[in-house]
């Protein structure tokens, strides 16, 4: 079980403080998930550039030189950005996949959190405010971000294990819940070629996700199949290159609060969680109902 | 009036100054400012106290309240006034998920919305909620009244024993074993009460319907397996 | 024409056995499922699979007297300010006054009163005379909250939330028109004579984050005083303890499928929920995992029979064990003097179970004025007493042949099992092996 927090920024002048009213809303939220908790920042368009966030067990050794190796295999204008133990490589938009393939085979132990044009995600084990200290998130600007921090169920405590869940360019998904059909689909989607690291229930739904819209679908129409195709309790915040998105599922007993002024829209399993947005005493605040897909976008 | 700042204060410590009252005193007045958002505020208290709450609430306010007059001038989060006996509890604001949850007595007041599970076991409690109240309310409500102006969500009274709901406003759907029922002379009354100890007066009893049990769920029956 | 040639033994089915066939055309001639009460009947690998090793070349045991064995638990250690001692360590699981008749649930308050231990409310609330009788009374906060109430939970020595019992993790209280009368309607708020449908899951919290909730507000409700406790069945042990703990709990129940219930479906009983022996190791090694062992209590339920199954339990790592079934039993359940009335049921004593029909000729799960009458709360509270003192010196007997002087310092290797599913689910090696099977993670 978890603790979830979003922001969407409608004004533009608060972008330099998305890093830090994230980082406050996701400590907030540490009692729900003492475990680990993760953060995905939407950051700045970088005309022609995409970023891959990696992370690894041993970062200064598989770190070291790695933009030269890359650089040697193909990956021209690779650059890197380390943060503990993750790192953000930049490279041309179209070598994405290329960059990927060579990561496999120079440094097999590093993970891929996620890939995009503007989107960064950092999970690890431990409480909120480490996590969040460990990769200077308050430091951090950008248009948007999803946090989550987790009580785990019935799968381990480890980084992979932490949420968000990258399910393609730009996107990610945050869930509080507990799914009770995601050994199933799991088989099955693996037998679909998806590939999936953990036995976290979350990570099953990231990859339903990701299989869904490899069929075609977009990520609403995917959110919506998710609807009748996952089974058990869930709240999920999926967040996306232009915005976030908001579902719960039919009998919608996990908490979801949401708040919108001028200046932003935010969610929160708490309203705790958003006490210290600006302008909070003045906003609507509302919740989702329930088997309904909302959206924001810029 | 004494004013705790939870700011300041710790939650155990309002908590335990709020316990520590004279039942049968004099009716105090307490202000408690900056609640933003925390957990189990004015939980359990026994004393006819007046508890004016500035700001929003997280969840189980005013849980298991006795005899207290509580206000909330904000927001309130789950399980609001939940197993509350007696007394009266008033939210300015909208009220989460859970509302009056298996509460047995005493009047609850929402000023705006209230969420889903509305009233949901209760036991004798009152609730009238000006706004709309969402789906699954007064599920297995045994006793007690509740009161909509606005709208209802799915599912109304699903599983539902004694208790009384009217709604003003439209019902999205009734849950197994709930059923319109005549408004009479005895419901008129007793709705024009309840209407009048919230302080409403704009609107009229005749403009409720009135739901309650069809008991066809009370002693098991095979043929009512779809119900299950 | 048959009779001239030879015919084979006429052989009945093992799949379609003669109670499958009765269960069969009962259902099929009343359209319900069958319910009933207790625990599981089938045979699954139990304490009796395991053995203790004793005292030999290597380890020397205690005499006895003199030299002390003692069995004293402390519960609720973790958060609260006033925590429960006991004096031995076996409690009296939760059954609801409503399943049970009052004099019942008077004969448990003193026989657990006389033995220094505790009883539990269940389903159905606090009675006067529970409390009034019973010196340590735990207090259930059940999804129902029948009868829930602020004066009886500040009057509580501990809070019990009930997620689940081992005879039916995810069912909820079940209780039939004839067995609701009305004390037992006022009590439950519902109306009299009908069948009561009980919620499974808690109306104002779904998930251990928001029972975190739940628990800080119960806390300040009562001050920080009372110990809390989480019940929970049979389903995922590992898992379900570290939720527990990270959930806020002093001490965790953990009830087994041989753990009894007053009414529910057969089908729930039989095939959901482990048994007790494959559920206390995967327990213990998520306090271990988290540093709380001891820190937490658990207390293990379901089948706790005597104290050979006490000593077990503590030496797999519990603090404790509950006892349900065991105490009805003590107090009068299914005893052969009334052999007649059970056969007028159509059963027999020892195998009565349809205790929700509220016709008990032992006067314990019934309603009736004239039946109730039966159990005199005085003399049954002294058997009570006696059975709980003789599972205590049957525990201390063995512990002390262990060399313990203390119960809690039995441990798994003091064990060994008689066969490969009972090694498998304690974790202890087959008996004249270092065999321990399925180890390899939870």
């Amino acid at each position: 079980m978890c603790g979830i927090v979003g922001l969407f920024l409608k004004d533009k002048s608060l972008e330099p403080q998305l890093g830090t009213l994230l980082s406050e809303m996701l400590v907030t939220m540490t009692d729900r998930g003492p475990d680990s908790a993760g953060i995905a920042i939407y950051g700045a368009d970088q005309n022609n550039l995409a970023k891959l966030t990696i992370q690894s067990p041993d970062p200064e050794t598989d770190f070291a030189g790695l933009t030269d190796e890359l650089r040697a295999a193909g990956i021209s204008n690779a650059s890197i950005l380390p943060k503990s133990t993750h790192a953000v490589i930049t490279v041309a938009a179209d070598q994405i996949d290329a960059t990927r393939k060579a990561l496999g085979e120079l440094r097999p132990n590093v993970r891929v959190m996620g890939t995009g044009s503007v989107m960064e995600i950092y999970k690890e084990v431990g409480l909120p405010k480490d996590v969040l200290e460990r990769f200077k998130i308050s430091d951090m600007s950008g248009t948007h971000g999803i946090g989550h921090t987790r009580m785990a169920t019935e799968s381990a405590v480890t980084t992979l294990g932490a949420h968000p869940f990258s399910t393609g360019l730009d996107q990610c998904l945050v869930h509080n819940g507990s799914l009770s059909n995601h050994n199933n689909l799991r088989r099955e989607l693996s037998h679909q070629g998806i590939h999936m690291e953990t036995e976290n229930d979350s990570e099953v739904a990231a990859a339903y996700l990701t299989g869904e819209m490899a069929k075609g679908k977009n990520l609403g129409e995917a959110l919506t199949s998710a609807l009748d195709d996952l089974d058990g309790f869930f709240t999920f915040v999926v967040g996306t290159k232009s915005g976030f998105g908001v579902v719960r599922d039919p009998i919608a007993c996990k908490p979801a609060v949401m708040a919108e002024t001028d200046a932003y829209v935010a969610f929160g399993s708490e309203y705790r969680a958003l006490v210290n947005l600006p302008g909070i005493e003045d906003a609507r605040v509302w919740e989702p109902e329930p088997a309904t897909v909302y959206f924001w976008e810029h | 009036m004494p004013v705790l700042d939870l700011a300041t204060t710790e939650l155990r410590a309002l908590n335990a100054s709020l316990h520590a009252l004279d039942k049968n005193g004099e009716n105090a007045e307490f202000e408690v400012i900056n609640p933003r958002g925390a957990h189990a505020v004015a939980v359990g208290i026994d004393a006819p106290v007046d508890v004016h709450i500035k700001g929003s609430v997280g969840y189980y306010c005013a849980g298991m309240n006795e005899t207290a007059n509580i206000t909330v001038h904000g927001h309130a989060g789950p399980g609001v006034a939940e197993n509350m006996m007696s007394g009266k509890v008033v939210i300015k604001g909208d009220a989460s998920q859970y509302a009056g949850a298996t509460a047995h007595g005493g009047l609850l007041v929402i000023e705006g919305n209230a969420s889903s599970r509305c009233g949901i076991s209760m036991k004798g409690i009152d609730i009238v909620v000006k706004g709309n109240i969402g789906h699954m309310s007064a599920f297995m409500a045994q006793s007690g009244n509740l009161v909509v102006l606005g709208d209802a969500g799915d599912a109304l009274g699903d599983s539902l024993y004694e208790a009384r709901l009217f709604v003003r406003g439209k019902v999205k759907s009734l849950g197994a074993d709930c059923i319109k029922k005549d408004m009479r002379p005895e419901h008129i009354e007793l709705l024009g009460k309840l209407l009048s100890d919230a302080g409403i007066t704009d609107v009229k009893p005749e403009e409720f319907t009135r739901y309650g049990s069809a008991r066809q769920l009370y002693n098991f029956n095979i043929d009512n397996a779809d119900a299950y | 024409m048959s009779h001239k040639h030879p015919v084979t033994t006429p052989r009945k089915s093992a799949t379609f056995d003669d109670y499958t066939l009765s269960e069969i055309r009962r259902a099929a001639a009343t359209g319900i499922y069958d319910i009933r009460g207790s625990g599981t009947k089938r045979k699954v690998p139990h304490f009796d699979d395991l053995l203790f090793l004793g005292a030999s070349m290597s380890r020397y045991p205690l005499e006895g007297y003199r030299e002390k064995c003692e069995t004293s638990v402390t519960l609720g250690t973790r958060f609260a300010k006033k925590p429960i001692e006991l004096k031995i360590p076996i409690t009296i699981a939760g059954m609801s006054f409503g399943s049970l008749s009052g004099p019942a649930k008077e004969a448990l308050g003193r026989g657990a009163t006389l033995a220094g231990t505790s009883t539990t409310t269940g389903d159905g609330g606090m009675t006067e005379e529970e409390r009034g009788h019973s010196e340590t009374l735990v207090y259930q906060y059940l999804p129902s909250r029948y009868g829930m109430n602020p004066r009886d939970l500040k009057r509580a020595d501990a809070i019990e939330i009930v997620i689940g019992q081992g005879a039916k993790p995810g069912g909820g209280g079940m209780l039939l028109g004839q067995k609701i009368s009305d004390r037992v309607a006022h009590m439950r708020n519902l109306p009299k004579g009908i069948d009561q449908r009980s919620a499974c899951r808690h109306p104002d919290w779904t998930g251990p984050d928001d029972l975190e909730i739940k628990i800080q507000e119960l806390r300040e409700i009562t001050d920080w005083e009372k110990p809390i406790f989480i019940k929970v069945g049979g389903a995922r042990p590992y898992y379900d303890v570290a939720l527990a703990v990270k959930a806020g709990a002093d001490v965790i129940v953990l009830d087994g499928m041989q753990g009894g219930t007053a009414a529910t479906q057969e089908v729930f009983i039989e095939h959901v929920g482990q048994p007790t022996l494959a559920c206390i190791r995967p327990a213990v090694k998520a306090l271990q995992d988290m540093g709380m062992h001891r820190k937490v209590q658990l207390i293990v339920s379901g089948g706790i029979r005597n104290g050979a199954d006490v000593a077990k339990a503590l030496a797999l790592g519990a603090d404790a064990v509950s006892i349900g079934t065991a105490a009805l039993v003590a107090i009068g359940d299914n005893d052969p003097k009334w052999e007649e009335d059970y056969n007028a049921l159509g059963t027999t004593a020892g195998a009565y179970d349809d205790w929700h029909e509220g016709r008990d000729p032992a006067g314990i799960t019934t309603q009736d004025a004239d039946l109730m009458k039966r159990v005199d709360p005085i003399a049954a509270g002294r058997r009570l007493a006696n059975y709980l003192k003789v599972m205590t010196l049957e525990a201390q007997t063995i512990a002390r042949a262990c060399g313990k002087n203390h119960v809690h310092n039995l441990e798994p290797e003091d064990l060994c099992a008689l066969n490969i599913e009972a090694a498998a689910m304690a974790g202890v090696p087959l008996a004249g092996t270092s065999w321990i099977p399925g180890q390899g993670g939870f």
